[in-house]
């Protein structure tokens, strides 16, 4: 924590702002705290695209090569790291489509204005629509 | 007046330049009622206990915007929490985080002005309009794509709660772009093409990454995480529209 030296010489008569430091900023508050958890969850969804795109390029070895990457997904260690980045997208679905609303311009229906909440509902809902659907197909797969 | 006075204890980040090289905490022990705002406490502290006291107000009643500060670490303006709230743990009082402190409570609006200024807050007609041509007319519906930002009333309690701003003073930040979008989404006005100049410029819809707590920490029910985040929309169509013939940038 110092005073701006530059500051302190600019300005004349006896002025000398007090510019305070931004280290540990995001321990300040807890919503600070929820709004870095959001950002990280981005690593486990980098991840696991590279995981998924890890198999795609065994399949492309022959049949051998993407058996073997599957038998690895069956590992304990490949299990925790499922769980985890499962526990994580939760996480990032949810913190998303709360600052969706944010991100859209004032929208109306029927005459009417589309509430924040009726945005995040209606995104939180066809997230899980799509996860069902998705994991309807996967298991008639497989 | 209750028969049992009841104190509370307030403390001060506190920096004189001219005796202190870094801020000070200073506690004042502080003689309340139920109906006293921060504000006043601050204010029985300059009358009754340490004159020398600096803070910026004016209103007391939440519309001039002079007496945002930290209170317990969360931006608020001073005339509008009660000290009843904070009774008995006590409270912490600071000037606005982010801004560089010039004494005590007040902080420098130097950069924030010069930004306010910078965007042009005020409607710029978009053809030359004689007061014959009478008043102009807009739908509710016109009226509502700006009303919620035009209630700012540039208390700065949004810079305080911005981390980007905080990191990085090129950042145009929350309020002025929140003023920005606030003109250009009125009907009347015909200054959207110069204002989103800035708007567009890495200083400004694009330095924020959607922490969206000057939303939570306005007194005044804007949204500027809302005003500067569709816009992100709009500028990357305007770059990526600026290649198809007949479109785009220069519009």
């Amino acid at each position: 924590m110092s005073a701006t030296g530059s500051d302190a010489r600019r300005h004349a008569g006896g002025r000398r702002p007090y510019v305070r430091s931004m280290d540990g900023w995001w321990k300040r508050d807890p919503y600070f705290i929820r709004y870095m958890a959001r950002e990280a969850t981005a690593i486990f969804v980098a991840a696991y695209a590279i995981v998924l795109l890890f198999g795609l390029y065994r399949l492309s070895q022959g049949p051998a090569a993407y058996d073997g990457w599957l038998q690895a997904l069956k590992s304990p260690l490949s299990l925790a790291f499922h769980l985890a980045a499962l526990a994580t997208f939760v996480y990032h679905t949810w913190s998303w489509f709360n600052i969706m609303p944010k991100t859209m311009p004032i929208l109306f229906a029927g005459g009417k204005r589309v509430t924040p909440a009726a945005i995040t509902s209606a995104g939180l809902a066809a997230a899980i629509v799509m996860c069902l659907v998705i994991f309807g197909i996967v298991w008639r797969i497989a | 007046m209750p028969d049992i006075e009841k104190f509370i204890e307030i403390e001060v980040l506190r920096y004189r330049p001219e005796q202190e090289s870094e801020p000070v905490l200073q506690s004042f022990n502080v003689p309340f009622t139920d109906d006293m705002s921060v504000l006043q406490g601050l204010q029985y502290i300059k009358d009754h206990l340490d004159g020398t006291l600096s803070f910026r107000w004016s209103c007391r009643m939440a519309i001039c915007g002079s007496c945002g500060m930290m209170i317990d670490g969360k931006p608020m303006l001073s005339c509008k929490t009660f000290l009843r709230d904070y009774h008995p743990a006590g409270l912490r009082v600071e000037a606005l985080a982010h801004m560089p402190i010039e004494r005590d409570l007040i902080v420098s609006a130097e950069d924030f002005i010069t930004k306010l200024e910078s965007i042009k807050p005020y409607i710029i007609a978009k053809e030359p309009r004689a007061v014959s041509d009478g008043e102009y007319l807009q739908t509710p519906r016109q009226r509502e794509m700006y009303e919620q930002y035009s209630s700012c009333i540039n208390c700065m309690l949004c810079y305080a709660a911005c981390p980007q701003y905080g990191l990085d003073k090129d950042f145009t930040g929350p309020g002025v772009l929140a003023l920005l979008h606030r003109y250009n989404a009125d009907s009347r006005d015909g200054g959207a093409a110069e204002r989103l100049e800035l708007g567009y410029a890495d200083e400004g819809f694009w330095g924020c990454t959607a922490v969206g707590y000057c939303s939570v920490v306005c007194p005044k029910g804007v949204d500027p995480a809302n005003a500067i985040n569709q816009n992100k929309m709009n500028s990357a169509i305007n770059y990526f529209t600026r290649f198809v013939p007949g479109k785009g940038a220069e519009k």
